[in-house]
């Protein structure tokens, strides 16, 4: 009854921040796949503190990260769709922004006079989204109201160096994520990477060096080659993305299979019209 | 005993010669006056090689391609979601068009095609189309299909595989 009651609670600003993530700046969000495999060498330099930063650098503001059958998990600045840690969220929020009115002089009952209630609730979302800490927040803006506060999370979404790091291990609607992806970081399965192409976004694909047998990264080399995407391994990938040059991408024309159904036509004797 | 060695010999000899027909035949277009609809067995694989498998079914003929087996691995539950016309997942050896593209479980179907052929029991035209994963190295299915003539017509999606297997037909990318 207690979880079911707390669930009510933080349901409607998870509803919030599903539907418009993007508060005051465009969500750009890069996705990770790692398919089926167990790719944790990629997850673990997706998730680096350089990478992360060289990412936001370029204007990402999202991470999403799905990663297979790997066992690394990667570290969320602020943990999203928990009840738990939303509640203490909420509660660790109320504390600080009292411990920052207290040092600015201000009464710590400014709180209960502000019409903030339940607190900070939208302010909650958009720091999560930005997934800024509720410090850094309250530095960069002190007026820490509302609006200010959403404001001040577009403002210095980018320039914070985090980005906000969702991950999940496998999912019906990778479609969907590519979909709404901005950038795709991928293993190089090949049809990982031609959804990806398919659609016209961005791609880096990253090979597994581990694999035994490892003719995938023929594929991506070749399709690198061609201008088609990008080619990394696990430790080139930072270099990867502060080079990319998303201009020089040439997209990837669409496929036809109509010369082996010709050619298949032909020698079973139908005469092609 | 030498009558015995006599007609081991020209068991083997015959069988021999019948191969050889039968490859030499199988590499030469068929010669049929008016066609008639053909079945065709697709042999699907999994995850990418069904995606390009789908995408060459969706452009041959409906009508001169009837009916159209499917077989996947039992293993593989993505391919059989994705078959979205309606064609009966049963293993069937006699069919007159075998097409496939890669994964170790077309190996047997296709050896098993080109034994009918050889018996007698059915004639079929194989095909197999590499994946395009393969740019540079042809996959060990691949490849013996090919150096075996298995495969009537064998299709690679980059040129730079039809340098290295010349009787190849190179046709661009499936995908």
């Amino acid at each position: 009854e207690v979880t079911l009651c707390v669930a009510k609670l933080v349901e409607p600003y998870q509803r919030e921040m599903g539907e418009n993530g993007d508060i005051g700046m465009p969500k750009r969000t890069v996705f990770v796949t790692v398919g089926t495999t167990c790719f944790d060498a990629l997850v673990r330099a997706v998730d680096t503190q350089e990478v992360k930063q060289e990412l936001s650098r370029k204007g990402y503001t999202h991470l999403l990260i799905q990663m297979g059958r790997g066992s690394y998990i990667p570290t969320k600045p602020t943990a999203a769709g928990n009840v738990w840690d939303n509640l203490w969220l909420i509660w660790d929020s109320r504390r600080i922004l009292a411990a920052v009115l207290e040092q600015q002089g201000k009464p710590a009952n400014m709180l209960e006079q502000q019409d903030t209630s339940p607190l900070g609730g939208d302010c909650l979302d958009a720091l999560r989204a930005a997934s800024l800490s509720e410090r850094t927040c309250l530095e960069v803006c002190p007026g820490f109201d509302t609006g200010a506060g959403v404001d001040c999370v577009a403002r210095s979404g980018g320039e914070d160096g985090t980005l906000a790091v969702d991950y999940f291990t496998f999912s019906s609607s990778i479609a969907d994520h590519l979909k709404s992806a901005s950038l795709v970081v991928s293993h190089a399965g090949s049809g990982s990477i031609f959804e990806t192409l398919r659609l016209g976004k961005p791609l880096i694909v990253v090979v597994n060096e581990d694999l035994m047998d490892n003719h995938q990264s023929e594929l991506a080399e070749e399709l690198a080659e061609r201008k088609h995407l990008f080619y990394a391994r696990p430790q080139t990938l930072l270099q990867t993305i502060t080079d990319m040059n998303l201009e020089s991408i040439v997209p990837y024309p669409p496929a036809d299979a109509t010369p082996v159904a010709k050619l298949i036509n032909m020698f079973l004797g139908f005469q092609d019209d | 005993m030498v009558v015995e060695d006599l007609i081991i010999a020209i068991t083997i000899t015959a069988i021999v010669i019948r191969i050889l027909y039968v490859v030499h035949r199988s590499s030469k277009p068929l010669s049929i006056p008016t066609p008639q609809p053909i079945s065709t067995l697709i042999v699907l694989g999994s995850g990418g090689h069904t995606a390009e498998m789908l995408n060459l079914v969706s452009l041959l003929q409906k009508d001169r391609f009837t009916p159209r087996f499917y077989i996947a691995a039992s293993t593989d539950n993505m391919s059989a979601g994705e078959v979205t016309e309606p064609a009966q997942f049963m293993q069937i050896y006699r069919s007159r068009e075998i097409l496939c593209n890669g994964p170790g479980t077309c190996i047997p179907l296709c050896v098993a095609g080109f034994l009918f052929k050889v018996v007698g029991i059915q004639w079929s035209s194989i095909f197999y189309v590499e994946s395009i994963a393969r740019v540079r190295r042809i996959s060990l299915s691949g490849l013996l299909l090919y150096k075996l003539c298995i495969a009537d017509q064998f299709f690679v999606q980059w040129s730079q595989l039809q340098r290295k297997y010349p009787n190849a037909h190179s046709v661009g990318c499936l995908m």
